[in-house]
């Protein structure tokens, strides 16, 4: 068919001059859009063409917003409009036309209308409120068509929030007759599935009564979203796997109708959908891969070698048998299969064949080498394609032998590659394994001058910091460290005296670095001269101000003899007044530093690197000149996201009439907006920013790299960590290569071209024997990559828990949550509502001591519980009772069964107070209680399952969901089953997603019984807030901090207990021991009072006595968290 | 899944765009200042495959029509190509024997043609038969809606 396309097309030029030919009887030649397009080609400059456009977009503009225009000339307008877009010109005007047409316009009107609005609008336009009725609308029409419209364009462009409105009547056309629309119900609920899991949840019944429809097409369909929820969750499908067999069966047996196949082969893009099913399904999972042997094996034989597509169906099959549990003649089979790809002078297949070895030479290496000389020809293939995904394979197998060979051949490819992702890409290649197998010092350093040039400043953060923290922290041996420095140290100079102005900035800030830190090991090099070399980069154009703080600093570290010290005057003069403050602040350091050189000794000590730092992120030694400033009148400071956010609330404003009918969210974009501004001030500078970074919890451990401008090595810290802790486990043994190899090396990394041969195929052979090297002698373990066992050169020196690793952990605590170091002080404090079982259980002398003295300083206790378990047990039972500081009252003695299930309370748990246990629900042969139990970090909700009936029950299920919480089981959770008249006990954490006053936990349980249907029974549970609510202790400094940096915040005036003098303290005494509240200070009529809620969101609260009621202001980073605590500081002070 | 499909002249016009995913105009924008320059620097006898950021980008020349498919990295490229060729077919079953010049004057109908055949990034239908039978409908709707008469041509 091609061919006839071509002979036509050919034709095209003459076709455009002549409107008489006979392939241009269709086209609307007479009709306004033809005219356009006809000037259009006509004109032969841009300008010409932009003036032609403005005018035809001005009358279409003049004649759309005319009333006299029907609806019939507003489809002609509108395809003329689309046209003009597609040209580049804006047609705005148009759009809310476009809206009207799909509205008002009869089915074929509409249809354009559609058309233009999916074009026009994107899925933020704000427009596109106006199309929910019409879709609506349509979606209810009797006029298939019409539904077809708007089903089409729901899937195409409907956001997340506008969803919920279409998602019913989409939902109720999988019930449809006509399987056509059923088919697009199914694709348009995939895409919502992709957009916004959680809201099509529901209805995964309703998805699996599509898998069985009747017609193949809905079937089809469904696969897409099944294929979506089994790679997300494999274990929850695997009893479809049979169905997916069997259907694959019947398709590559020609059970379909006709119309399903494409070129004589059945359904190929059903057959690929399942062959990815099943793979998923087969990962790791012997027994579920051996169901599908015997259909791979069937299509393997069927797909026969003619067409591209059933190409398409092997690779397919290939990929899927070397990812399921292997089978050997199965793997053998498609193994063949690659072969004929490989070799198949198709580039297109060649293309595939590579990248089908690249997936499996990990596990089957040989592969690799059958195929050796197709890779060489590969490699040099004039496609820049085929040569990447060459490099690719080779990544794959690369080794300590061929190492150099292959990252020479990166490193050519990298000179010519002007693509910027594939250079990020292949660079952190390179660096990872030239880290991983470099032969030698000289090697890497320059390997690693290659990258660092190469990759720019676009290359990944993390490789530069590696190779610092590589360098900093050494390997085993002190002399091979010594050497690499120096080396790096002669490379580098030799670097700065050539041009310097060529190389990245990244690259300079790592040079200067290391002279900073090394420069001392060559000892014939002064400093001073070092020092030139820098301050010509100072005067370089190019430089970045940030590369020239790194230089500046390296210049503090050098300024050693009169020669040192007068260039750094002369720089830090320079740069004293520079307009950039962190540069002034450098070179103010520097001219400091430079005149007193014993302070420079103890401010930047020599080789101090590996040496702890402690950061004071909080920054609070700036508190006092804090408070001065506000004293003074300076308004608070706001952190960006506040401030952020009080604009997007004054947006949200101007929804808010839509947002009534559907729920949109809002807050939620504008927490996500909030990510980015936190981080980019982070870069910008550390002085503004000290109340954001300290409090932020989780996204913390992000802006360690806002720390790197210190100079220890901690700020180098990258994100590597885990993977070299796994490498430290290997036996050291740094890998010396045979000296021949060593040459080979050498002769390589000096010359970049390799010494041509005459004879080219012998350069091929060679060329083969250098990269295939390691594949052939030794064992296949070896060439997986990941699991190399190879010696590796460059290992991370052992450290001691107290050195590095210590070091790095003390800093990213301090940085990550001020709550939870403080949490470790607060343990102590705490020993009145909380003991940690751990320590009940290791020292029972102590616990005893404890549980007297508490018993006796509350004063009651509990003897009703001390029952069933060993001394110990009961000991801690006491402090439970007597510690209980829970609002919620005790166990009453004449609730016989309570008490019975309460003995059944999880040992780790019995520790902790704990509430009352509430019956959830109840049937003839099951009985479902809870209770939730307080522990210092936590809540767990227990609940109990007895069954009350004669017989066991199976299959117990229990699932529970929340809006406001976060549930996640604690391990041993999913009951199977209970036994007759026993009790199962499952766990479940919880914490607040939305603080609310009460929070509820909904559930469902399902259960079998020996004889008769599955039954399930439903319940909810609901919970108090203050139950999540621990205090936090704190400085009165830390309160001050934070309490700027909060947004959400609540005012109220609460009535005081009235004792006299003491009132606020008595009030908030109260406060303290209903509500689990840190009391910080009280100062005269003032108090300051903190918790937090867990895991560690504070919440700050202030009150003041004031005309007789206390006024109280609650502030947190948390939406709602201060009204809801509001409300039970009152209803605990009333009850009072 | 597809990510946007577009036809380009070789001269670098955008004959037809389709995004598959949201995406800003600006990037679109890019997005085909990108894929012409790439697809038009490539070399005869070259792959009919590229990278672009994360994606694979698919193309197909049809006479002096390009054909550029971008899909998800895990995708299959030959399977990619199929649909464009699947998509030219339909083209020319609608046009009998497709020209360029056909999509340049009716790119409505190409619109029309495509939305049958892909619907969400992924197939609808693979049928030429059927999708033609539902252009046709579509297209032989008279103002009157007459919606009985129709429904026998479309789903009969």
């Amino acid at each position: 068919m091609s061919d006839v396309v071509e002979k036509t097309l050919t034709a095209l030029p003459s076709l455009l001059s002549l409107d008489s030919q006979p392939g241009s009887a269709k086209l609307s030649s007479t009709s306004k859009l033809g005219n356009l397009i006809r000037g259009i080609t006509e004109l032969t400059s841009k300008h010409e063409e932009e003036k032609l456009i403005q005018r035809e977009l001005a009358s279409i503009k003049e004649q759309v917003s005319s009333p006299n225009t029907s609806m019939r000339q507003m489809k002609e307008l509108m395809v003329r409009a689309i046209y003009c877009e597609m040209l580049g010109y804006e047609a705005s005007f148009s759009y809310i036309h476009a809206i009207k047409l799909a509205q008002q316009g009869t089915a074929l009107e509409k249809r354009v209308g559609y058309l233009a609005v999916s074009l026009f609008l994107n899925e933020s336009h704000e427009l596109l409120l106006l199309l929910v009725n019409t879709v609506l609308k349509d979606l209810q029409s009797t006029n298939l068509i019409e539904v077809c419209m708007a089903l089409t364009v729901v899937s195409q462009m409907f956001p997340k929030d506008m969803i919920p409105a279409i998602l019913p009547l989409v939902e109720e056309k999988l019930n449809h007759q006509k399987e056509i629309i059923r088919r697009k119900a199914v694709l348009a609920l995939y895409k919502f599935y992709l957009i916004a899991p959680n809201q099509v949840q529901h209805i995964h019944n309703k998805f699996r009564k599509a898998l069985c429809d009747k017609d193949p097409g809905v079937m089809t369909a469904s696969l897409h979203i099944y294929l979506q929820m089994i790679q997300e969750n494999p274990e929850g499908y695997k009893d479809l796997t049979a169905s997916f067999v069997t259907i694959l069966k019947q398709v590559v047996g020609g059970k379909l109708p006709m119309d399903f196949n494409y070129h004589s082969v059945p359904a190929p893009w059903l057959q690929i959908q399942l062959l990815r099913i099943l793979s998923v399904l087969g990962k790791n999972d012997q027994s579920t891969s051996e169901i599908m042997y015997d259909v791979l094996d069937e299509s393997l034989r069927r797909a026969e070698m003619n067409h591209n597509i059933t190409y398409a169906i092997l690779y397919e099959c290939v990929k899927c048998i070397y990812t399921i549990h292997p089978k050997s003649d199965l793997l053998e089979k498609a193994a063949k299969c690659i072969g004929n790809f490989v070799l198949s002078p198709k580039i297109n297949l060649k293309y595939l064949g590579l990248k089908a070895l690249t997936y499996v030479v990990q596990q089957d290496p040989k592969l690799a080498l059958q195929h050796q000389m197709t890779i060489i020809e590969c490699l040099d293939h004039p496609d820049l394609i085929i040569k990447r995904e060459t490099l690719e394979l080779l990544f794959r197998i690369t080794n300590a032998q061929n190492v150099t060979v292959i990252v020479e051949k990166m490193l050519d490819f990298l000179r010519v590659s002007t693509d910027d992702y594939t250079t990020i890409d292949l660079v952190g290649k390179v660096a990872e394994l030239a880290e991983k197998y470099a032969p030698d010092n000289e090697w890497f350093i320059e390997t690693m001058n290659t990258v660092f040039s190469v990759g720019g400043d676009m290359m990944q953060p993390d490789i530069p910091n590696s190779f610092l923290k590589l360098l900093s922290e050494g390997f085993d041996s002190v002399e091979e460290d010594r050497k690499l420095r120096l080396f790096a140290v002669d490379s580098y100079v030799s670097l700065l005296q050539g041009e310097p102005g060529k190389l990245p900035q990244r690259f300079l800030q790592v040079i200067s670095w290391v002279l900073g830190e090394y420069s001392h090991l060559r000892a014939e090099l002064q400093p001073s001269t070092v020092m030139r070399l820098l301050s010509k980069l100072l005067d370089t154009k190019n430089t970045s101000s940030e590369t020239k703080t790194w230089v500046l600093m390296t210049m503090t570290k050098l300024c050693e003899g009169a020669a040192g010290v007068s260039v750094a005057q002369e720089v830090s003069e320079a740069y004293s007044s520079s307009l950039d403050t962190v540069l002034r602040q450098r070179a103010q350091e520097l001219q400091h530093l430079s005149q007193d050189s014993e302070l420079r000794a103890r401010v930047v000590p020599r080789d101090a690197g590996l040496e702890p730092l402690e950061v004071d992120s909080s920054l609070s030694f700036l508190d006092g000149f804090v408070s001065e400033a506000l004293a003074a009148g300076a308004a608070p400071y706001k952190p960006p996201h506040q401030r952020q956010e009080e604009l997007a609330q004054a947006k949200a404003l101007s929804l808010e009439p839509y947002g009534l009918s559907l729920p949109i969210s809002i807050s939620s974009c504008s927490i996500a907006d909030r990510q980015s501004p936190t981080l980019l001030s982070m870069s910008s500078g550390l002085s503004g920013d000290s109340t954001d970074l300290s409090h932020k919890g989780g996204s913390t451990t992000l802006k360690l790299d806002g720390v790197k401008r210190v100079w220890g090595k901690e700020g180098y810290l990258a994100q590597r960590e885990p993977v070299e802790e796994t490498a430290q486990v290997e036996v050291p043994s740094p890998f010396r290569s045979p000296s021949q190899q060593a040459e080979a090396d050498s002769s390589h990394s000096q010359t970049p071209t390799p010494v041509p041969t005459p004879e080219p195929t012998q350069e091929k052979q060679q060329l083969a024997s250098s990269l295939f090297v390691g594949l052939s002698s030794q064992s296949s373990v070896c060439l997986m990559g990941k699991s190399e066992s190879a010696p590796q050169r460059f290992r991370r020196k052992a450290k001691s828990p107290s050195s590095s690793s210590g070091a790095s952990e003390q800093i990213s605590n301090s940085l990550v949550s001020a709550p939870s170091t403080v949490d470790n002080l607060l343990c102590d404090n705490l020993l009145d509502t909380n003991i940690t079982s751990e320590l009940a259980v290791s020292s029972p002398t102590q616990t005893s001591q404890l549980s007297q003295s508490l018993t006796t300083a509350n004063g009651t206790c509990d003897v009703e519980l001390t029952d069933t378990k060993g001394s110990n047990h009961s000991l801690i039972r006491d402090i439970s009772v007597a510690v209980a500081a829970d609002p919620t009252p005790h166990e009453d003695p004449d609730k016989p069964k309570d008490l019975c299930l309460s003995s059944h309370l999880p040992a780790e748990l019995s520790g902790f107070s704990h509430s009352e246990i509430t019956p959830l629900c109840s049937n003839q042969s099951l009985d479902l209680s809870a209770c939730h139990v307080q522990q210092k970090d936590s809540l767990v909700l227990v609940v109990f399952i007895y069954n009350s009936s004669d017989s066991d029950i199976q299959q117990i299920l229990l699932e529970l969901d929340s809006d406001d919480l976060e549930v996640s089981g604690v391990c041993g959770s999913p009951v199977q089953e209970v036994g007759s008249q026993s009790v199962a006990v499952c766990q479940f954490s919880l914490s607040v997603k939305r603080p609310s006053v009460h929070v509820e936990v909904s559930g469902m349980v399902s259960y079998q019984l020996p004889v008769g249907t599955p039954q399930s029974a439903q319940f909810s549970y609901n919970l108090p807030l203050t139950s999540f609510i621990r205090p936090l202790t704190l400085s009165t400094e830390e309160y001050g901090t934070m309490w700027l940096a909060f947004s959400h915040d609540t005012k109220q005036n609460l009535t005081l207990i009235n004792e006299g003098q003491e009132s606020l303290a008595a009030t908030l005494n109260v406060l303290k021991k209903k509500l689990q509240l840190h009391i910080v200070e009280i100062i005269g009529l003032e108090g300051i009072v903190a918790c937090r809620l867990l895991q560690d969101q504070p919440c700050l609260m202030h009150c003041r006595v004031h005309a007789g009621t206390l006024a109280v202001w609650l502030r947190s980073p948390v939406p709602d968290l201060p009204d809801c605590l509001m409300y039970y500081c009152q209803r605990a002070l009333q009850e009072h | 899944m597809m990510r946007f499909l577009l036809l380009f002249s070789r001269q670098g016009k955008l004959r037809l765009q389709k995004w598959f995913t949201p995406m800003a105009e600006r990037e679109k924008k890019k997005i085909i200042r990108d894929m012409t320059t790439m697809v038009l620097a490539r070399q005869p006898r070259s792959c009919n495959f590229l990278h672009w950021k994360d994606l694979k980008v698919i193309y197909k020349r049809y006479a002096s029509l390009y054909f550029c498919l971008a899909v998800d990295n895990q995708e299959n490229e030959l399977l990619a190509l199929e649909v464009i060729h699947r998509y030219v077919e339909l083209l020319d079953k609608y046009f009998g024997n497709v020209c360029e010049l056909d999509i340049i004057f009716n790119f409505e109908k190409a619109y029309f043609i495509l939305d049958e055949f892909l619907m969400g990034g992924e197939i609808q239908e693979t049928s030429k038969q059927m999708v033609n039978r539902s252009i046709e409908a579509s297209d032989m709707l008279q103002e009157d809606d007459n919606s009985d008469w129709y429904e026998v041509e479309l789903f009969g």
